[in-house]
Parts: C-alpha cells; structure tokens; sequence
C-alpha cells in the first residue's frame, strides 16, 4: 500500500517519527535486547559474579519438572479460556443478532466487563468463591461439593478460568456481534426460502461466513491467556496450590522477581517472546489471506 | 429475523437474560458487599441486599484506606490512576499520529525500516519482558515517578497501525488539493488530517484509557511507595490473606472505585468505543 502523491522534505519525517522511535528504543528494543543476553548468562547464588553460560539456562529449563509442568498448566488453561470464552461470546452474539428490540440496550448491559481491569476481575470472583465466606462457595456445599480452591488444584484452575473468560466476554461478544451484522441478509433470506431452518442456516452459512473472526478472536484469547490474565492469577491463586495455576508468565514473574534468578527467568522470557512471535506471524498469514471460503 | 417462531425467540431472550446475569453477578455481589459491615460481610451467607454503610466505607477507603492491610488512602490513588491512564492515552495518539502522518505521507530512506521497527513491538506485550525493562526504568532513576509508571506503556504500535490504516484511506485528492492552494505538509496535518481523523481519536481514547487505568504488573512492580500505587494495586494491597481476616467490605468499596472510571468511558462513549475496537484490531 503506497501512496500516489506524497510530500517531500529531507529532515520533517524523521523529526516525526523521533518520539515514537525514540521510545520503542529505549523502552523495547534495550531491554528485549538485555532479555535475549541475560538468557545466556549465569549468576552465581549470591549475585557476585556472573559468567557466560551458553544454552546452559535454556538446558536447565527444559529439564526442569516445574518449568515443563508450568507449560502443560499453561496449554490446559489456554485451552478452556480461549474455548470457553469463544464459545459462550458467540452463543450470545448469535442470540442478540436475532433481537430487532432492545439489541442495544443487551449490547450495553454486556460490555461491562471489558472495562473491569483482570486484577479486579480476580478478586471479584475469588471473593464469590472464598472457601469460608464465598457465596457461591456456599451454594456448592449446600449441592455437596467440597470446595476449597486454596488446596484443591483443579478447583484452583476453574476459579482463574471463569474469572478469565468472564473478563473476555465482552470482547468477543463485540467482535462476534460485529462479523455477524456484516453478513448480508439476503443470504440467509434465500437460505431460509430455500427451506433451510435456523440452526441449518447458522452451520452452513453464517458460521462458515464468521470464520475469519472466529480464527482471529481464537489467537487474541490465547494471547490474553497467555498474558493478560496475570493480574487474575496473582489476585487469586498465586500459581498455588503447588503449581497448579502456574501459568508461564506468572513463572518468568516468580524467578525473576521473587527467586532472583535472572538467567532463567530471561531464558523463560526469550521462550515466551519465541511463542508470541510464533502466533503473531501466523496471525498474520492468515489475516492476509483473509478468508477461507 | 427471517421468519417468525415464537419459540426461538423466548429462548434468544432467555439466553440474552441467563448471559447478562452471569456479566452482572459478580459486580452487583461486589456492590453489596461495599455497603455492609465486615461481620456483615463474613455472615455465611452473606446478605443478598444492599447495607447501610455505603457513606461509611466509602469514605473510609477514599480518605484512610483500611486498618488491617495497606493504610494508604485510595483517593490519591484514584488520581494516579487518572493520570496513568491520560498520559498513556494521550501520549499514545500523540506520538503515533505523527510517526504515522510521517510514514504514510513522505517517502525517505528509513521509511519501512522505523515502519518495521514499531511493528515489531505488537509482538512482545510487557510481560514478557518486564524484567529487563524494570531494569531499564531503574537505571534510569524513574522508579515511583509517573514517568516511569507511564513511558514503557506508550511504546506499542497498535495505535500507529490503525492511524496508518485510516490515513491510507483519505483520498489523495486532499493531498493534491491542499498543495495546489499552497499548504505545506504540517498546514495539511493540522486543517485536514487531524479533523478527519477525530473518530479514530476518540476511539483510540477509550481503548487506551481503559488499558492505562487497568494496568497490574507494571504498577506493581515499579512502585513502593504508597503514595504513587494505582487503585488496581490498592485493592491487592489491602487484602491480606485469610478469608476472615481480609476486611471485604473495604476491599469491594474499592473494587467499585477502580471500575467506576473505565465503566464510564465505556458507556458514555460506547459507540465510538465499539467501533474502534474492531477496526483497531483488524
């Protein structure tokens, strides 16, 4: 994409462009860079000395039962929060897509959410379900379930991930609402003449039509979980119980700032940056294609 | 709707119902929880209808904070997070309208290199490399000062990318038009380019405000001292471990104050909101 006419001038670009590029390269570029070197260094327990250590951290990571845990915890959650919260958007898009009253008034009521920061979210829902005061916690003891999320891991796991899809919904909802209202109706008009029932009509034309959006929202929610959803985890389970909730980034945070392991967070981190890019530039390919039908 | 059923239409408002209900849940608990007394709050079950110590904790927490947990006032961090979000909403569109205008409108060496440079930084979010640039930020003697609260946050490229994409579609008629009456290139910026583009603006506005006041990790790292925390690290702050021990009903007061101001931009700006979300991503 280029324009036809442009101006000319030897030094106004670059006066232009010198905050942003002054910026990016001191807050981005220096320490992306100071990651990818730490990541081949190696400190010493108390911090005095530090030496060049080669694929030494990266080695160590990957023999390490925790790290390799934190990515089996991380893909899990990943999983069921970009699932989830797709799944749930789109049954809602679809459902208020199909209201000619009042889709304003249900759009409004639904993306409250979006505006509550994932820490906040955290607590909210960590407070619903508290082991000893929580309401909803409560509720399911009243139906029989031991619930305790600050003991029993998987508990632990569904707290952050209802906490997590219920921050994102509203997102998704948006975007879905959106593609939906971009199908032309004389589509599913002739559909519905040709004697296509609505569920028909949602399979064959309308989901394939919401695939690019679906695959789109699909590589941000992994993103959000990825990343985004620190601020729940680190309001409610701390990566506990042992772990179980220990997602990647909340690790980098741990050894680096907690247990002061520079080398391996930074190796942690240079992986990390490796998956984004991976997914980045995957998304990108696909978007480019555009559409797959 | 294609055609009437009036089944699938009961069940579109039931779902529509059962989903707004699960949105509203959490926030009405938390809202009711902000108006009750601690033992209130610690009754099992807590009370579904609001208390009468709405004034009370309210106030508490905007002018002492809590008594078990952090004793920082939330006011103060009410305004920090106000500041945060502006200088990180308006520093945003300010830097990335220009470096865009630039890159969209003049052709000189360099142009696709810096083009390439600011987009790489839609690959790493923050998180990833927080460590380094905490680093960075003390070296540079900018912890616990809104300069370091705010600068690392404005360097992304998401806005850049979407001023490029609306820049791109402003015919070149324009161009040719303002330079035939003489108009230089910042005359062109500043009488044509910056009122087009006020939707894109007040757009980018609210998706950047909210994402400057919701901040988490970066705040929480960059600040000690309790006079620059945001309200989001206030409300983690307060809550000390221990279901009992936790004062709830200050914690949720707070909850509703953190929420109070990106709920707003959202709903009285929902339509440039919406319509920015989906075209800065896309």
């Amino acid at each position: 994409m280029e324009k036809r006419v442009a101006f000319r001038s030897s030094w106004l670009p670059y006066l232009l462009v010198a905050p942003q590029i002054a910026i990016t390269l001191i807050f981005f570029f220096w320490p992306a860079g100071q990651a990818l070197w730490y990541a081949f260094l190696r400190q010493d327990a108390f911090g005095s000395s530090v030496e060049f250590a080669g694929f030494d951290n990266f080695r160590d990571l990957l023999a390490d039962s925790a790290y390799l845990a934190s990515f089996q915890v991380t893909a899990v959650f990943s999983v069921l929060v970009a699932g989830g919260g797709i799944v749930i958007a789109l049954l809602l898009a679809v459902m208020a897509d199909r209201v000619i009253r009042g889709a304003l008034a249900y759009r409004t009521l639904l993306i409250w959410p979006y505006a509550v920061a994932p820490a906040v979210a955290g607590v909210l829902w960590g407070f619903l379900f508290a082991p000893s005061i929580g309401i909803l916690s409560y509720v399911m003891k009243h139906m029989g379930i031991d619930w305790n999320w600050v003991l029993n891991g998987n508990q632990a796991m569904t707290l952050v991930v209802i906490a997590s899809i219920w921050k994102q919904i509203s997102y998704n909802f948006l975007f879905f609402l959106a593609g939906l209202q971009s199908i032309p109706r004389s589509l599913i008009e002739a559909a519905a003449i040709d004697g296509a029932r609505p569920f028909r009509r949602f399979w064959t034309i309308v989901f394939p039509l919401l695939s690019p959006t679906t695959f789109f929202l699909l590589v941000v929610n992994i993103v959000y979980a990825f990343f985004d959803t620190f601020g729940v985890i680190d309001s409610t389970t701390q990566g506990g119980p042992s772990g179980a909730t220990q997602i990647l980034v909340y690790k980098v945070f741990e050894d680096g700032v907690k247990s002061a392991d520079l080398g391996g967070s930074s190796a942690q981190s240079a992986i990390l940056m490796l998956i984004v890019i991976t997914l980045t530039v995957v998304q990108f390919r696909f978007v480019e294609r555009k559409v797959n039908y | 709707m294609v055609e009437r059923n009036p089944v699938l239409t009961i069940v579109t408002h039931v779902v529509l119902a059962i989903g707004i209900a699960i949105v509203a849940f959490p926030l009405y608990i938390t809202f009711v929880a902000s108006t009750l007394t601690m033992e209130q709050v610690l009754e099992v079950p807590m009370r579904l209808l609001p208390g009468d110590q709405f004034w009370a904790n309210y106030s508490q927490v905007l002018g002492a904070g809590s008594t078990r947990g952090s004793a920082a006032p939330v006011a103060p961090m009410m305004v920090n997070s106000l500041i945060m979000a502006l200088v990180i909403a308006v520093g945003k569109i300010a830097i990335s309208i220009i470096s865009a205008f630039a890159i969209v409108y003049f052709r000189f060496p360099l142009r696709s290199f810096f083009f390439w440079m600011i987009f790489v930084t839609l690959m790493l979010p923050v998180e990833v490399r927080i460590i380094p640039t905490f680093k960075v930020v003390s070296d540079l003697g900018m912890l616990d000062s809104y300069a370091g609260l705010t600068l690392p946050l404005i360097a992304s490229a998401t806005a850049t990318f979407l001023f490029r994409q609306f820049f791109m579609t402003v015919p070149d008629e324009l161009v040719e038009a303002a330079r035939i009456d003489g108009a230089g290139p910042m005359r062109f910026f500043i009488d044509v380019l910056l009122p087009l583009s006020a939707t894109s603006i007040a757009a980018l506005f609210v998706i950047q405000f909210i994402y400057g006041w919701n901040q988490y990790l970066w705040p929480l790292l960059i600040t000690n001292d309790e006079s620059m925390y945001t309200a989001v690290i206030g409300i983690k702050r307060m809550i000390v471990g221990g279901d009992a021990l936790t004062e709830w009903h200050l914690v949720m007061a707070t909850a509703m104050l953190a929420m109070l101001p990106p709920a707003l931009v959202v709903l009285l700006m929902q339509k440039w909101f919406v319509k920015g979300l989906v075209d800065t991503e896309k």
